[in-house]
């Protein structure tokens, strides 16, 4: 495998567009990244879309119907929440692989209100439907539950999974492409709606629109279009191994664990080399999880950790520099590309007022239930 | 005026790992089966086993009817048409097998709710189905 470099990205801000077609989204992100990158689509060797929701319907040809019908190879990508991140691992391996130069990936989504996720009405005869019959297959209720395992096993308390919330809300107020940036108080956060004990209102992602898109290239051609390549020094996918609850209740933990080990191994760092992270923030009680899952603390050591401030922008290892996906937003495809974005921003030292000082190594993580890892780890050249 | 014959009323599970014996003095039960090989059990049938990757028949298993509160949640806000608030849970089994289920006959609150304390396998009529058959759910109760 070879060096792959990232030289364009872009990201239409979050939020919702009920005006605009899937299509449509994308191919504005997909006209700014070329427009980042310095290149014209006919220099685009393969295209990587990913869209959940219109998985069916062709959304990377569609998206080349508007931008540049090159005729190229175009992969549509589908893998949950990790959608638009596989989609981004795809183009790098195409160029990796040393099949291709030069490879965009693109993510997009249109949720609207579609709110809950994860009910499973599904077809058939509602009769025989088993949320709230058989527990509940809700997202603020799976993710619940995962951190109150963490609860049991540490005694994380409520105060720190709601920080997440009030530390995530505070770095959005920075990010222009955020879809919320509304700074929020602890108090307000553990004293809202409460949607899946423990987390309320504020500690769940929104649903929303938006489009993100990244060009990557043979580190021996980024020089020709860039004076800033960001090297792509691990890009991994894990699914689900066996673990014994991992069927009922999904082992968020040691998919993120084995990805985690993987991409250290390939980039050749370990977790102390990372400058900043961003990783899936889909519910509060997620994102605690992960800082053991990526080895940035110590088993347990989580909850201190938020309390301590280290994850917060000017701590040593600010996490969700972005507002994570609990303010920018989540729309589901979108979000894995969209991370790789704001990780080049900072490496690149273009990321305004929320720019973590001197970053040379960042890292993008993304799970999707049912499930799958991706973790993107990104150098500064 | 002669009433057509009724058609039979059944009850039905609804999942397929819920079992309910023809014979009424037989209780319901959770099925599971074990990997004749690396001893892994899981809810239900089985083509393989994901564990150790065997594809030879598994044993059938009845799966015990007590079983102790792993973790849970409370949903406060659910899909049109389900009553909340209500306890959503993981309730392990002896025979390790994980099970997802509502946690019954609490109010839910945290504070009713202890990690590891012993649950009760419970089976009742939820629903009817389109056909007038009997929908038969399963839920833990503290014992």
């Amino acid at each position: 495998m070879r060096d792959v470099a990232v030289i364009g990205v872009a990201m239409i801000k979050f939020g919702r567009y009920p005006e605009k077609t899937v299509p449509e989204l994308a191919a504005q992100a997909a006209i700014l990244a070329l427009k980042d990158a310095g290149i014209e689509m006919n220099q685009v060797e393969l295209v990587a879309s990913g869209n959940l929701y219109q998985s069916n319907a062709m959304v990377g040809q569609r998206i080349l119907q508007i931008i540049g019908q090159t005729g190229v190879p175009v992969i549509n990508v589908a893998n949950a929440c990790a959608t638009g991140s596989t989609a981004f691992r795809e183009a790098y391996m195409s160029v990796a692989s040393g099949a291709y130069d030069v490879a965009m990936a693109i993510g997009s989504e249109q949720m609207g209100k579609m709110g809950l996720l994860g009910g499973g009405a599904g077809g058939g005869d509602p009769a025989y439907s088993t949320e709230g019959v058989l527990g509940s297959g809700l997202m603020p209720a799976v993710f619940g539950m995962a951190g109150v395992e963490h609860m049991r096993k540490y005694g994380t308390t409520l105060e720190q999974f709601a920080r997440v919330s009030v530390k995530n809300h505070k770095h959005s107020m920075h990010n222009p492409y955020s879809q919320y940036q509304t700074e929020v108080g602890l108090e307000e956060v553990l004293n809202a709606r409460m949607v899946g004990w423990p987390n309320t209102l504020y500690m769940c992602c929104p649903t929303g629109d938006g489009a993100a898109a990244a060009i990557v290239c043979s580190m021996e051609k980024a020089r020709q279009f860039t004076t800033k390549p960001i090297r792509v020094a691990a890009s991994v996918l894990t699914s689900d191994p066996w673990t014994q609850r991992d069927l009922t209740m999904p082992d968020i933990n040691t998919l993120t664990r084995n990805a985690a080990k993987e991409a250290y191994e390939k980039a050749g760092i370990g977790p102390q080399d990372i400058n900043l992270i961003e990783l899936h923030d889909c519910f509060a009680t997620a994102e605690l999880l992960h800082y053991e899952n990526l080895g940035i603390c110590a088993e347990g050591e989580a909850g201190r950790m938020i309390d301590e401030g280290v994850t917060a922008i000017g701590g040593k290892v600010p996490v969700n520099a972005s507002g994570g996906l609990l303010s920018k937003g989540h729309p589901l495809g979108a979000t894995g590309v969209a991370n790789v974005c704001e990780v080049v921003w900072h490496l690149r030292g273009e990321a305004g007022n929320r720019q973590v000082e001197g970053a040379k190594v960042g890292l993008a993580h993304v799970i999707g239930l049912g499930s799958a890892c991706t973790i993107q780890v990104l150098e500064k050249v | 005026m002669a009433d057509a014959p009724a058609a039979e009323k059944q009850q039905k599970a609804i999942v397929p790992f819920l079992k309910i014996p023809a014979n009424p003095a037989e209780k319901p039960y959770l099925q599971g089966s074990r990997c004749k090989k690396c001893g892994a059990t899981y809810l239900g049938s089985r083509m393989a086993c994901s564990k150790c990757f065997s594809t030879d028949a598994m044993d059938d298993v009845k799966l015990s009817d007590r079983g102790e509160l792993h973790v849970f949640s409370i949903v406060h806000q659910s899909v049109p048409g389900v009553p909340t608030p209500y306890v959503a849970a993981i309730v392990d089994l002896p025979e390790g097998v994980s099970v997802r289920c509502n946690i019954s006959g609490v109010e839910p609150d945290p504070k009713n709710l202890k990690f590891g304390m012993p649950v009760q396998f419970v089976a009742e009529k939820i629903r009817t189905d389109r056909e007038g058959n009997d929908v038969i759910a399963f839920s833990f109760k503290p014992v």
